[in-house]
Formats: C-alpha cells, sequence, structure tokens
C-alpha cells in the first residue's frame, strides 16, 4: 500500500468522529442525562473538530477536489500555520480532545470514532504527510513578447524607381528575378 | 416525461417497492411496540423511545439482508443468464447493483442512527428508574426480579451503575458499540475519494463487514432474531467467496503471450480450462506473487471464437504497477508468474447483438468491452453468423493522447480493410476523438490534410479533434434509422454517462415505432 496518503482517510475518519461527537452530544444535552456537561463538551469539541477537518488538504500527487464551499474554512485553517500543516499536532490534539467523551454513553462512540482517526493522522505524520491548503490557481498569462509593442519603422528595402516602373515594350528587363522561390512545387 | 418512462420507469419502480417495504416495516413495528399491550409497563419506563428503536431495528434487518445480494457476482451472472429470453429491462436492473448497494448502505446508516439515539435514551431511563430517580411504578416495575412467580422487566439489575458500564458489559450494548464502529468505518473508507483513489483502503476495511454480520447476529439474538433474516445471504455470500478461492486456483491457468503496449499498457493472453465468455465480459485476476487477497476485475478484450483470452491492463495504482513490473521483467518465452481468474462476470455489454443499432461509447481505456466487440463482429462476419441481429454499429472512441491509439489501431485497420473487402463498408460507422489536442497537433494535422488516411492512426477515417457534439450524433442516428431501437452502451466517467442518459431520453420517441434510445452503462 505504497502510494497512499493516510490522511485522506483521517481527514474522513475525523469528520465523521465529529458529526458523531456532535450528535451524542446533543442529544446527551436535550435528554438531560446524567453527565450532561461531559455531553454539553461534545457539542463543543464535535463543531470544533468538523470545522478543522471540513477543508481538505491538497493531494501530494493526483487531482485534489474539494469539498462544497470549503474556501473560507481553508483560509481560516491555513491562519494557524504549524499548528495545522503538522499531522503530529492534530493527531495529539485529536487524542486529547477525544478523551472526555468516553465518560458518558452517549459520546462514547464519537470518542472511540475520533481516536482511531487520531491514529490514522499518526500514521500519516510518521510518513511524512502535511496539510496543504487548495487555493484557486491564478492563471499566468504569458509575457507577450517584446516586438509587438515596436512595430517596424520604415518599409521594407526596395530598389530605385526606375526600375520599378514596369517597361511596357522591354519585357525581359522588366521582369523580376525572385531570389527565393515562391511557388511550392519544390 | 414520456421519455422518462422509457428509460427510467423499471428501476423508478424497483425503488419504490423497496421505499414502500422499508416504510411499512417501520410504521408496522413503532406501533405495534407502541400500542401492544403487553409492553405497557416496558413503556411506563421508556416512553416512545422504545418503539423509536425498535421499528429501525426491523428496517436495519431487512436491510441487512439486501446489502450482501447485489455483490454476490456469481449470483447476478446466473441470473442474466437465466433471463436471456426475458425482456432487456429485467437485465439492465442488474447492472444498477452497486448503485442499490450504496443506497442500501445509507439507509443502514441512517437506521443505525436513530436506533442508537433511542436506545441512548433507553439505556438512561432503565438506568434512573432502577435508581428511583422516577415515579413509584417506574421503581417498583424495575424491582421486579428473575424469581418463581416473575421475570424481570428492566435489564439493568444493579442500582449502582452507569449506563457506559451496562453498555459494554451487555451482549448487546458491547456488540453493537463494535458493530456500529465497523460500520463507521466502512463508510468512511469508501467515501468517493478514497475508493477511487486507494482501492485497497477500501476493499481491505469494507471486510470488516464479517466482523458487522456477525456481531448483528448476536446483537439482533433473541427480540426480532436477526439471524433469520440474514442467514440466507450470508450463505450466499460464503458459497461466492469460496467459488473464488477453490474453481479459480492459479494452477488452472496458464499465460500464453505477454506484450508490452504503449502508455504503460499491457496485454496478457491467457489460457484457461474449460472458460467460456461472451462478448464485453470482465473477469477478477489475482497474483498471489503480489498479494494473495487482492483480486482486481478487468475486461476482457478478446472475443469468445478465440481459443485464448486476453486482458489489457493500465498502470493505475499500486497493484497494476507491482504487475506490470514483473511481467516486463519475465524473459522471452518463459511462463511469468501464476494468476488467479474469477469469472467471467456479465455485464451490459451481451446485449450489444440484441439491438438492431448499436451506438458504443468508449472513452480511453473504457474502450476495453468494445474491442472485444469488435473483435467478434469480425469473427461472426467471416462465419456470416445468422444470430447476429445487428444492422449497424456507430463506435465512438474518445481519448486524450495519441499512444493509447496503437495497440487497437491494428484492430480497426484489419476491420476496415476487412469490410471493404466484402462490400460493407456501411456497416461500422467509428469516429475517433482526440481530446487532448494542442497546437502541434493542429500544426501537423494541417500539414497533412490532403492525405488519404489519418496522419495519426494510419485509418481511412479521419480523427476528430476535441468533444463530440452528442445532439448531432444523436440527430445523425436518428435519421439515418427511423423506426429502430438503438442501444447505447458507454463505458467511461459519470459525467458522460449522465449526458448520454439526457440525450437518450431527448431524443427517443415514445411511439413504438419509431426510434428508440436505450442507455446502458458498465461500471467498475
Amino acid at each position: 500500500m505504497g502510494k497512499i496518503e493516510w490522511a485522506m482517510w483521517a481527514n474522513e475518519q475525523a469528520l465523521a468522529s465529529g458529526l458523531i461527537l456532535l450528535t451524542g452530544g446533543i442529544v446527551g444535552v436535550a435528554g438531560q442525562f446524567r453527565g450532561w456537561q461531559f455531553a454539553a463538551y461534545a457539542v463543543a469539541a464535535g463543531v470544533f473538530v468538523c470545522l478543522l477537518e471540513y477543508p481538505r488538504s491538497k493531494r501530494a500527487k493526483g487531482t485534489s477536489v474539494e469539498r462544497t464551499g470549503q474556501y473560507c474554512f481553508t483560509v481560516c485553517v491555513k491562519a494557524f500555520g504549524p499548528l495545522t500543516r503538522n499531522y503530529y499536532v492534530r493527531a495529539f490534539l485529536h487524542a486529547a480532545i477525544c478523551v472526555p467523551g468516553g465518560f458518558m454513553l452517549a459520546t462514547v462512540l464519537g470518542c472511540v470514532c475520533l481516536g482511531i482517526a487520531s491514529l490514522i493522522y499518526l500514521a500519516a505524520a510518521i510518513r511524512g504527510e502535511h496539510w496543504e491548503p487548495i487555493l484557486p490557481r491564478k492563471e499566468i498569462r504569458k509575457p507577450v513578447g517584446e516586438s509587438i509593442k515596436n512595430p517596424p519603422q520604415n518599409p521594407p528595402p526596395r530598389p530605385p524607381p526606375e526600375m520599378r516602373r514596369k517597361q511596357a515594350g522591354d519585357l525581359e528587363k522588366s521582369a523580376y528575378d525572385n531570389p527565393m522561390s515562391v511557388t511550392d512545387d519544390e | 416525461m414520456a421519455n422518462c418512462i422509457v428509460n427510467y420507469g423499471f428501476s423508478s419502480f424497483i425503488l419504490f417497492v423497496w421505499m414502500a417495504i422499508n416504510i411499512f416495516l417501520f410504521v408496522w413495528f413503532y406501533f405495534f411496540y407502541d400500542l401492544g399491550p403487553q409492553f405497557f409497563y416496558t413503556r411506563h419506563i421508556l416512553g416512545s423511545a422504545l418503539a423509536w428503536a425498535r421499528a429501525p431495528a426491523a428496517v436495519l434487518n431487512f436491510n441487512c439482508m439486501l446489502i450482501l445480494l447485489p455483490v454476490c457476482r456469481n449470483l447476478l451472472s446466473l441470473l442474466r443468464g437465466s433471463f436471456v429470453r426475458c425482456s432487456r429491462t429485467m437485465r439492465k436492473q442488474l447492472d444498477k447493483n452497486l448503485t442499490f448497494h450504496k443506497l442500501v448502505a445509507y439507509m443502514i446508516a441512517l437506521m443505525t442512527a436513530v436506533h442508537t439515539i433511542a436506545h441512548l435514551f433507553n439505556l438512561e431511563r432503565y438506568n434512573n428508574s432502577r435508581q428511583g430517580v422516577y415515579d413509584e411504578l417506574s421503581t417498583a416495575l424495575s424491582d421486579l426480579a428473575d424469581t418463581e412467580n416473575t421475570t424481570y422487566l428492566n435489564p439493568i439489575r444493579i442500582t449502582n451503575l452507569i449506563p457506559t458500564y451496562f453498555g459494554f458489559t451487555s451482549i448487546a450494548g458491547l456488540t453493537g458499540v463494535v458493530i456500529t464502529l465497523a460500520l463507521i468505518l466502512i463508510i468512511t473508507s469508501s467515501m468517493e475519494v478514497i475508493r477511487r483513489s486507494y482501492f485497497e483502503v477500501f476493499w481491505y476495511t469494507h471486510h470488516l463487514f464479517i466482523i458487522f454480520f456477525a456481531g448483528l447476529v448476536f446483537h439482533g439474538a433473541g427480540f426480532l432474531s436477526t439471524w433469520m433474516y440474514v442467514i440466507g445471504p450470508m450463505v450466499i455470500y460464503i458459497c461466492e467467496r469460496l467459488v473464488r478461492f477453490t474453481h479459480i486456483s492459479p494452477a488452472a491457468t496458464s499465460t500464453l503471450f505477454i506484450v508490452m503496449r504503449p502508455s504503460k499498457v499491457l496485454e496478457l493472453q491467457l489460457i484457461k480450462n474449460g472458460f467460456k465468455m461472451e462478448v464485453g465480459q470482465y473477469v477478477f485476476v489475482n497474483c498471489p506473487a503480489i498479494s494473495q487477497l487482492e483480486w482486481h476485475p478487468f475486461t476482457m478484450t478478446s472475443a469468445p471464437e478465440e481459443d485464448f483470452f486476453s486482458i489489457h491492463i493500465r498502470s493505475a495504482g499500486d497493484w497494476t504497477d507491482k504487475l506490470i513490473d514483473i511481467m516486463k521483467k519475465v524473459p522471452e518465452g518463459a511462463e511469468g508468474p501464476k494468476l488467479g481468474v474469477d469469472g467471467p462476470f456479465g455485464t451490459a455489454s451481451e446485449d450489444v447483438f440484441d439491438y438492431e443499432v448499436s451506438m458504443l461509447i468508449g472513452a480511453g481505456i473504457g474502450v476495453t468491452p468494445f474491442a472485444s466487440i469488435l473483435k467478434s463482429i469480425w469473427y461472426k462476419f467471416k462465419d456470416s453468423d445468422p444470430k447476429l441481429r445487428t444492422r449497424k454499429i456507430y463506435f465512438y472512441w474518445l481519448c486524450r493522447e495519441t499512444h493509447a491509439f496503437e495497440w487497437f489501431a491494428d484492430l480497426l485497420q484489419v476491420l476496415e480493410k476487412e469490410m471493404e473487402e466484402r462490400g460493407m463498408g456501411d456497416f461500422l460507422t467509428y469516429k475517433l476523438y482526440l481530446t487532448g489536442w494542442d497546437q502541434s497537433h493542429a500544426t501537423h494535422v494541417m500539414v497533412h490534410f490532403d492525405k488519404d488516411t489519418d496522419v495519426v492512426t494510419g485509418l481511412k477515417q479521419k480523427t476528430h479533434y476535441g468533444r463530440p457534439i452528442w445532439d448531432k450524433e444523436f440527430e445523425q442516428v436518428r435519421k439515418e434509422n427511423p423506426t429502430s431501437i438503438v442501444g447505447t452502451f458507454l463505458c467511461g466517467p459519470e459525467a458522460l454517462g449522465k449526458v448520454l442518459e439526457k440525450k437518450c431520453a431527448k431524443y427517443s420517441d415514445v411511439d413504438p415505432r419509431k426510434t428508440r434510445f436505450y442507455f446502458n452503462k458498465e461500471n467498475f
């Protein structure tokens, strides 16, 4: 499995975990379960994870497919520089975030899923992957050649007027010999 | 609207029936648990969460039964074989197997979510009742224990535990968490991005379904007897995999020829005892030297009339790259590594000779099923096969770069010559489209404009540049065949499939005496 970018799968898994954590948290708070404080935390953690994981990274090889409307998220995530770029940071961050989820049944699934995502991110980091923002490509127009701005000032050289006037009687002398062939027979 | 019915009618019907069964199961079981008198006291403790948990469970049973069936390819091939005398529409349904598999998977995911949330409420309420948080009746009911005269109502017997503990120590709870986890991993690795780029991750993680089904049987034991629903498809699927492992051992296949083609395409010609194929079918290939467990699908490019079968493999990932590497290093005339072959499995291309008129569209390497068809035509011509119902074939090949033409150009040249000799020049109309042209191509073509044969392929038929204008093509086909049924076959990208589907619908006439276009799509 040499060519896999583990971060891609880690990203999908983390996004799914964020949603599951969020859902579990909402259920815990809405149902006023025992330990609902953990559920409230899970709501916040879930939203945070979703926001962090929504923008996809640019792939090292191959075409990257953006998620709909991810540009604003990309800009935000990019602003944190090395914190979001490095996958070791992400792996430990997810591992830390998921722990409080384990204290309540409603959020335990989100906790385990996020833990798995953290492990996959760790694998990605060990393989040297990092997060690259997908930014719209700026079209680079080829610079137009300089000579187009300076058209020739003078007409091409011609023989003197006496020779140019066609001698009606003298066909031989008025014929013009081309230095190069202008037919396409050759 | 009428065109929609012609093209999509049967699919919609199947989907409607499936959805209707789902809704019926949900509603029926919901009211069974919400109104049934035997659950009166349980409902006192749990409220409507009981019904909300049991109704999706029923839907889950039904869908888990269905999910294995669309991927039993041998079974599907068997069904296709037995439908030979049935109408076209029945067989087209079987092509949409993967779409159906995904739809059932989404339903399973949705119902799992509802089921889990409802059970979270259930556990919380059971636990609270046990600890006397609610009214006296709930506490009294929860106190009922397993004695001679009574059985317990509340499954939580101990008064001082937390729901998480119960969740992980009961069989239903533990299996529930495990299989939901397996389901989540399966789904995240099946996302289109992962599946298209890293097939191995998708394929290996998908095998977590074994854990899913094993856990499911234990999870649903007793309540809804899940095993009764899923045992049938599980047995069928196990047979399916056994078939792969036993009768397709690598010893049975031998490699006849290994040919390296340009554009990193490898052609393998293989022989296998008792192997019978039809046009456009595909096989699964396994190379134990690379990986014991991986089976990859490839369409066959040879015709059934030949005494070997061939596949063209393009470099498109880890496994194919390694295979091409190994094959390159095999010295002249030597045997090459052992390969296991499972199949053949049939897809839409088998139908191509049933249509009076066929439009074949292949994009890039997607031309492979049609290579098989064109070769078969050539053989049928030579033998003047009366079973050939087709009167006319329109072939469109879209390709990005010129190199990829070479291995196919031979075939087209032979066909061109053959048809001219027999005076059947208008049987096959083919148009080649070079979609990746640039300025140097255009210049080259301009310079050689007057030559008789095409400068790129050496064929009489000139290469077109850019993409085809489908409206014009469909108009032309309709004009030339005013009363026929035209089968349209595509092997290529989704986007093109959608375009063609729309065009088929647009140019089809509801009147059965006029031209009608049927759309068939291959996908892997």
